[in-house]
């Protein structure tokens, strides 16, 4: 099922002037071989896609960037491993460099136990990379303030966190999420925490724009199959935020009406 | 002696395109970048570029990450 087939029309996912086909961004990260991150490509549909910088390693085997290249997708780079905005900055430059875009996804880590962005360095990185005309998607925490001060200094969207990098926790904090969407005037992406499709689609019906994905298509126990699942969810939760939810009640009330109801008391003997 | 990746090499005034050529990678190739102590080297500055002694090169290539 896709939204093509579906008769309803929606507005195009617009992130730092450029229109995107897919509402759902894939990690390269975590793959184990080249072909299947192709195929999880294909299954998710996705024409963004995240990728990073290492040493050269002389023993590689297989090119990445040719792979991406016959998928047809856009590359966006990340800063992934950075702890400081200095090196955070240079990184992206080096990207620049490498891919030949100024598309950064903006990661500014506080330390290697939760990879939980650190704030301060995250904002002045995202300040000094917006000035030198790079078009930043930081990866934040989920603080309506941070996300607000990020949009402030000219980020192109703000991807918060739904819970750790790669913990498969889902959404910890819906609220702060809904907050975010509330008053964001850039896209809003979740970007880490997704562990399986359910989690995709909670944050498309909280309002996300998009969701970034890697880690639960990369690790799951088949990933061509978790990415269809989480294509379709992005898709589903899409259309469920625009069709509007039925408010939460603490009651019961009944679908078919009492009106009418037939009388079928017995006779009073 | 400079250092190529945490390397030590005996490759003092070698040029970036010469150490990226040892690593077995093209000058031109996509997805390649080049920073010597912590400053980007621009692609167009590679088969000019000598590396002096103790210097640091960092020899970057495209790799998966989410």
């Amino acid at each position: 099922m896709s939204t093509e087939q579906i008769p309803v029309t929606d507005t195009p996912f617009e992130v730092g002037g450029r229109t995107l086909r897919s509402r759902l961004i894939l990690g390269t990260g975590g793959f184990k071989r080249l072909e299947t991150l192709a195929e999880a490509i294909r299954a998710t549909r996705a024409e963004l896609v995240t990728i990073a910088l290492r040493r050269i390693d002389p023993k590689a085997r297989g090119s990445l960037t040719d792979v991406l290249d016959e998928c047809g997708v856009e590359l966006l780079p990340n800063t992934a491993g950075c702890y400081t905005a200095r090196d955070a900055v240079v990184t992206a430059k080096l990207a620049r460099e490498a891919f030949g875009t100024d598309w950064v996804k903006l990661e500014v880590i506080g330390d290697d136990r939760t990879l939980l962005p650190d704030a301060p360095e995250l904002l002045l990185a995202a300040e000094e990379l917006v000035d030198d005309g790079f078009t930043v998607l930081p990866y934040t925490n989920d603080d309506p303030i941070l996300a607000r001060r990020l949009e402030d200094v000219g980020c192109a969207a703000v991807m918060p966190l739904g819970s750790p990098i790669g913990s498969g926790m889902g959404i910890r904090n819906p609220y702060n999420l809904s907050l975010i969407v509330e008053r964001a005037n850039v896209p809003v992406i979740l970007d880490a925490g997704v562990g399986t499709a359910s989690d995709a689609a909670l944050a498309m019906e909280l309002g996300c724009d998009g969701v970034l994905c890697a880690s639960a298509i990369a690790r799951a126990h088949d990933p061509v199959a978790m990415a269809h699942a989480i294509r379709a969810a992005v898709e589903a939760g899409r259309l469920a935020r625009g069709a509007g939810r039925i408010p939460r009640r603490l009651h019961a009330e009944a679908s078919t009406p009492d009106d009418g109801l037939a009388d079928l008391t017995p006779p009073v003997e | 002696m400079i250092f190529v990746n945490g390397e030590p090499r005996e490759r003092t005034g070698a040029t970036i395109a010469e150490l990226l050529s040892d690593l077995g990678v093209e000058a031109r190739a996509r997805g390649v970048a080049v920073a010597v102590d912590g400053e980007v080297v621009p692609r167009a500055e590679w088969p000019a570029r000598r590396v002096n002694d103790g210097e640091r090169v960092e020899a970057l290539s495209a790799m998966q990450g989410g």
